[in-house]
């Protein structure tokens, strides 16, 4: 399988499969976006329910975002895969973005619910925590100066993180029922709501795979144009 | 008891450079090798290398021993005395107790006292490392490296910041360590004073 | 009491003792992070018994992460580090000695002096007896944690400014589960906050070696 990963492997599939993801990213997303507004009020929410459809995806694109990172620095590190690396770098301002995302229309979403836009809502509240090991990460990478150290180090530290995270979570429940919140999504999901809800959350991770392998092919370019430069200076 | 140490094809990569490539060289106990060449071409990383700290790009070193061949690096490390390019010393501590903390460290079972007159340091015994001069924590370095133990010594410019007797002081250590059938590898530009082959790394 | 393990601790310890006073500056920083919340939250005793606990434990923390750069970058800095993985110790034992220093020098005296900041709060009997043993409890997983966030950072100048972005938010669990335990008894209700802080602790102290020795391992190969 270690065939198919090489550098110059993937730029000709990435390359091949880029354009139909795009694609589908942009056909599901005009698509889920059509059926959200289609939906008729719910009778607790009213027409905020809609903003569920942006953000659910989002908060699951986010902490699949880590998990995949964490997937990554463990191939990295146990198998020393040069691609690994690049993937897992590629994927952390991407999953920033997602969860500041998730903040966002959450908080949105909150105004109307609960007349502030900030609660301290379990699953918020978690997820600005992941906002942060994000930031962590992607600081560790840009701190140290010699790339390979830099990427040992972030895959550690992204191992570290996807074992805390259940735990952080967790705890985060655990604070929460102390402290009497109520979250957003509790309770079960009308059937009226699913369809665009799972055609949102397949554009969302389409996109995010389209920017992703984006983000991936940039840096194997770079890294190219970096080698050519060295070896002509 | 370390019988010779052997290096075979061995690489060595920092970041996307390859420093050097296909060394081979071959060490017995009781030989001292110095190993020269210009600054960046990968002295200190063989050192590195040796002491089992950096894992070769390709090829191995091999340490044979009477109880084996090692070829693990770690494993390999705790038979390294080891003296850096940087000096090791806490300033806080004193010239004593530094010694006696690497002596315990090492499991080593030396009394400090002697061994600090060998280095001409017996009267500072007391005084707080930040008082040293350059070379005379390069002589606690030479009275740790003794300490140690150790039979595999890897020293990185031992001679910088010493003086005349310092230099002949350092020769005189190493001379005896490869008399009790030591092994001395040295990274140095200048004339170590005893008996030694050389390595001329090369460019890769 | 002899040996590597023990001399590399103690050699530790004192080094603690002897730059920049050691215990006595991360104190100080309890102390006045504990003077300065109700200067601004006011003098109001009730008020300040029901956040002592949340206030105390996030002093208590902070005041832990100011020592950890020295845990491990003084040592690479100056090659004292070489020194000591050639040593006969694995680099999982030295983690381990380097951890126990770090809480003895830190994490234990934050915890003998909460009481009597717990008193300024005007925390009752039960709630500082809470807060005293949560943290006795739960230090060691600051300490743990921390020093993974140490080793990852240990070859950066300014390590210091990066560590507490890595560090804090791994720490969450051990600050809502610290304070947790202190608002239980609080309530007089037994939420079983100790139970899960020393879970994590335990995982944290268990964990942290094998970490941060990986994290040695690659800094001196660099």
């Amino acid at each position: 399988m270690f065939r198919y990963a090489n550098p110059a492997m993937f730029m000709r599939l990435s390359g091949a499969l880029l354009p139909w993801v795009c694609g589908a990213a942009v056909i599901a997303l005009a698509a889920g976006l059509y059926l959200g507004f289609q939906v008729p009020p719910d009778y607790q929410q009213g027409m905020t329910v809609t903003i569920m459809f942006v953000h659910v995806p989002a908060a699951i694109v986010a902490e699949s975002a880590y998990g995949l990172i964490a997937i990554a620095s463990l191939f990295s590190l146990v198998w020393r895969h040069p691609l690994a690396d690049t993937a897992a770098r590629a994927a952390a301002p991407l999953g920033a973005v997602f969860t500041a995302l998730g903040l966002i229309t959450g908080s949105l979403w909150g105004r109307p619910m609960w007349g502030a836009y900030w609660v301290w809502d379990a699953r918020l509240t978690s997820f600005l925590l992941l906002l942060f090991l994000y930031l962590g990460y992607i600081a560790l990478w840009n701190a140290i100066e010699d790339e390979a150290r830099a990427a040992r180090a972030a895959a550690i530290l992204a191992l570290i993180g996807a074992v805390n995270l259940p735990i952080i979570k967790f705890s985060v429940d655990w604070w929460n029922t102390l402290h009497q919140g109520e979250s957003i999504l509790s309770g079960k999901i009308a059937p009226v709501f699913l369809w665009p809800l799972l055609i949102m959350a397949l554009a969302y991770m389409l996109l995010f795979a389209a920017l992703w392998m984006v983000r991936i092919r940039t840096e194997i370019v770079n890294r190219r144009a970096r080698g050519l430069m060295q070896r002509t200076a | 008891m370390i019988t010779s140490l052997a290096a075979e094809k061995l690489a060595c990569v920092r970041g996307e450079r390859r420093v050097f490539a296909d060394l081979d060289f071959h060490v017995a106990a009781g030989q001292a090798l110095v190993v020269e060449g210009a600054n960046g071409v990968g002295k200190t990383s063989l050192l590195r290398l040796i002491a089992g700290f950096l894992p070769p790009a390709s090829g191995r070193v091999t340490l044979n021993t009477d109880r084996g061949a090692i070829s693990d690096g770690e494993e390999r490390g705790r038979l390294v005395g080891w003296l850096g390019h940087q000096d090791g010393i806490k300033p806080q501590l004193s010239v004593g107790e530094q010694l006696e903390f690497f002596a315990q460290l090492y499991g080593a079972r030396d009394v400090i006292g002697p061994l600090l007159e060998r280095v001409g340091l017996s009267r500072q015994r007391d005084f707080p490392c930040r008082y040293l001069s350059a070379g005379q924590k390069k002589r606690l370095g030479l009275a740790r490296l003794i300490v140690s133990g150790r039979g595999l010594w890897l020293l990185d410019e031992p001679l910088a910041a010493l003086d005349t007797a310092g230099r002949a002081l350092t020769a005189e250590l190493m001379s005896a360590h490869c008399a009790a059938g030591g092994i001395v590898i040295a990274a140095t530009h200048d004339a170590l004073g005893l008996e030694a082959r050389s390595l001329r790394l090369e460019a890769a | 009491m002899s040996g590597p393990f023990a001399s590399l601790l103690s050699r530790d310890l004192r080094l603690a003792a002897r730059s920049g006073g050691g215990a006595a500056l991360a104190l100080a920083f309890f102390a006045l992070v504990a003077t300065l919340v109700p200067l601004g939250v006011g003098s109001d005793l009730h008020l300040l018994s029901r956040i002592a606990g949340g206030v105390l434990w996030v002093g208590a923390v902070l005041a832990a992460l100011l020592s950890l750069d020295r845990l491990y970058q003084g040592d690479f800095d100056d090659g004292s580090l070489d020194l000591i993985a050639l040593s006969p110790l694995s680099l999982e034992q030295v983690a381990l000695a380097k951890l126990l220093a770090h809480w003895l020098s830190t994490g234990l005296p934050l915890t003998l002096l909460s009481p009597l900041l717990a008193l300024l709060f005007g925390l009752s009997g039960q709630g500082t007896w809470a807060l005293f043993v949560s943290l006795l409890i739960g230090t060691p997983a600051v300490s743990a944690v921390g020093a993974i966030g140490a080793s990852l950072t240990l070859s950066l100048k300014r390590g210091g400014l990066i560590l507490p972005l890595i560090v804090l938010p791994l720490l969450a669990p051990a600050v809502i589960f610290g304070a947790g335990a202190v608002s239980g008894a609080l309530d007089h209700l037994s939420n079983g906050a100790l139970g899960l802080l020393s879970a994590f602790s335990v995982a944290a102290v268990l964990l942290s070696p094998f970490a941060a020795a990986a994290c040695v391992r690659l800094n001196l190969a660099g």
